[in-house]
């Protein structure tokens, strides 16, 4: 029997989880939009972040485990984001961001990164300590204060990406190339430099997402599947590379996802998501690139 | 023409004759060795038809892999099927798995083709979790077969040699099978749809046939090599499932050459033997898996398969 408290809580969950995945969505859409690139290693980013945070945790032992989560909230980004130009200098590019072949060339990275942190971190999954300790008193039950932080984190970081997006000349640059590549570059746009640019931006906004989720699950060298998975099923829902869309469709499948995980189970869930990516393609076959189209 | 299919035949015929002397030669270690890349080229065959000749990429072969091995596994299980009746309901199960991914994928192409059926193979996989009570999951199904009777002799799939053989056996029909399929004026309209969709429709091709078809075959041949895994070496779990057995059938063909009708096999023999050398120095050894991708990527795009056409100075078979 499902009573409103448990309703109410699982909405709770669901909108963590909407919040979370709408960042590492809106960075996997963003290159999608931007470069036309699907990257597969977009979860092991979002695992790096997590891992972050544990080394940074690890290192200010006997500190207050806020420190720790601060020095990775500033760590993981810039790690990520280098990683992340690095890939984009000595692959992506050498490669021209063809289709095809950046997908084995990301699928490969994916194993290079997970396998690395296999033989660096260990095969454990090890709990992370949250900044914070308080907890919501409701009627029917206590909440994590940590949980709704990053709720607000999260949002706050959507709006600064947003703010990047439509105020700054970087986003110009980027909004431009998103449109033409080759005209953007004819009036002058640094194009490969966006490109760098704004693969390190969507693995930073993983990044950072591995980062608010990390003492809420664990940090697990395999932890990078689900976020790949949710945030493909988002992008594609939202229509592929269509910024708006992708950020709506986090928030209905984040909540929805959450709430059948807590209510019913979290395989069903997922399952239950992935199949209407599926229903999606038979309701509008053909449909998804139609955002997308230059 | 008549001459040039004799060689082709003959020469894919010689192959399959060395591959069955290599038994009396190799030690025991690597006649096992073999088997397991003889099945897992199978599914590399299968893949190679749908991506070296159709031109379409999937991220979601393990859906049939693991079809073809659920479908042979839980029948021995829960219905007690011998290992013939069991190869032929993995390949069947396969077959309606394939028939039904075709319909819902292949209303996408490009690059949502890739994304979905990545998708739809992972809610595969999430489903031989969900239904632990059938497939037992994680932990999955360790079989007991019955030996398979012919011709009033008896031979136990617990034997290496009739392992090794059966894999042969298997792998031959696929090799000749894929080679008399592209050879057919079937084989030929894929080559067309992947050089030049439009125009092949143009010419008056229902080209969605070609690649439903196409992508039913390539389902069924892998869930052939499923099955086959299942059964030779006694274990279905939810591992079949997962995202490695969609990458290694892309990697094995893109290794041994897409589009050339034995890369699969030079291509699956090579990285089996990488990853299981390399899998005695570290726990990490699919980083070579990674590595392999990214090689081939930057340096070797045109795999084993094309270095060798190249070499021979040969048009495409």
């Amino acid at each position: 029997m499902i009573t409103g408290p448990a309703l109410l809580l699982a909405l709770m969950e669901g909108a963590v989880g909407a919040a979370v995945l709408a960042l590492t969505a809106l960075g996997l859409s963003l290159v999608f939009g931007v470069m036309r690139v699907i990257n597969i290693a977009h979860g092991e980013f979002v695992m790096l972040g997590a891992i972050i945070v544990w080394w940074c945790s690890a290192e200010l032992l006997g500190a207050h485990p806020a420190l720790g989560f601060l020095l990775a909230l500033v760590m993981a980004p810039v790690v990520v984001g280098l990683i992340a130009m690095a890939a984009d200098w000595l692959v992506l590019r050498r490669i021209n961001y063809d289709p095809e072949r950046t997908i084995v060339a990301t699928m490969g990275l994916l194993y290079v990164i997970q396998q690395s942190v296999l033989m660096t971190y260990g095969p454990d999954a090890r709990p992370i300590e949250p900044p914070v300790y308080f907890r919501i008193q409701l009627p029917w039950f206590g909440y994590s204060g940590y949980k709704l932080i990053v709720i607000a984190l999260a949002l706050l970081l959507l709006g600064i990406t947003w703010l990047i997006l439509s105020k700054s000349r970087i986003g110009l640059y980027m909004r431009a190339t998103r449109l033409d590549a080759e005209t953007a570059q004819a009036f002058g746009v640094p194009v490969r430099r966006v490109y760098a640019s704004v693969f390190a931006l969507g693995a930073m906004l993983a990044a950072v997402s591995g980062v608010l989720i990390a003492p809420i699950q664990q940090a697990h060298y395999l932890m990078g599947a689900d976020p790949l998975l949710l945030s493909f099923i988002v992008v594609i829902v939202g229509g592929l590379g269509n910024l708006r869309g992708t950020l709506l469709a986090a928030a209905l499948i984040g909540i929805g996802e959450g709430m059948i995980a807590v209510l019913f189970s979290p395989t069903l869930a997922k399952m239950i998501a992935t199949l209407l990516v599926a229903l999606v393609l038979i309701a509008r076959p053909g449909g998804l690139m139609r955002e997308s189209a230059p | 023409m008549r001459q040039a299919a004799f060689r082709s035949y003959a020469f894919h015929i010689a192959v399959i004759a060395a591959l069955f002397l290599l038994q009396y030669v190799l030690p025991a270690y690597h006649i096992g060795t073999f088997t397991r890349i003889m099945v897992y080229a199978v599914l590399a065959i299968g893949y190679n038809i749908l991506f070296g000749y159709t031109g379409l990429m999937s991220l979601g072969h393990a859906m049939f892999f693991a079809a073809g091995a659920y479908g042979a596994g839980l029948s021995v299980y829960w219905l007690g099927f011998g290992p013939i009746a069991a190869l032929l309901a993995g390949v069947a199960s396969a077959f309606v798995v394939s028939l039904l991914a075709g319909i819902v994928v292949l209303r996408v192409s490009g690059v949502a083709f890739l994304i979905v059926t990545l998708m739809l193979a992972q809610a595969a996989f999430l489903a031989t979790l969900y239904f632990n009570t059938i497939t037992l999951g994680d932990q999955g199904i360790v079989l007991s077969l019955r030996p398979i009777e012919m011709a009033g002799l008896s031979f136990a799939l617990s034997d290496p040699s009739v392992k090794y053989n059966v894999a042969l056996a298997a792998f031959a029909f696929a090799l000749l099978f894929s080679l008399w399929l592209l050879r057919s004026p079937f084989g030929r309209i894929l080559i067309a749809v992947r050089e030049n969709e439009a125009r092949t429709k143009l010419l008056g091709y229902n080209t969605f046939l070609y690649r439903f078809w196409a992508l039913v075959i390539s389902g069924t041949l892998s869930g052939l090599s499923g099955a086959l895994y299942c059964l030779l070496f006694a274990y279905v779990g939810a591992s079949f499932a997962s995202l490695q057995y969609s990458t290694l059938p892309l990697l094995y063909t893109l290794l041994g050459g897409t589009g050339v009708t034995l890369g699969p096999l030079a291509g699956t023999a090579i990285m089996y033997y990488l990853i299981d050398i390399s899998s005695s120095f570290t726990s990490s050894y699919m980083i070579i898996v990674g590595a392999a991708l990214l090689v081939i990527t930057l340096w070797f795009p045109e795999g084993i398969g094309g270095w060798v056409r190249r070499f021979l100075r040969r048009k495409p078979a």
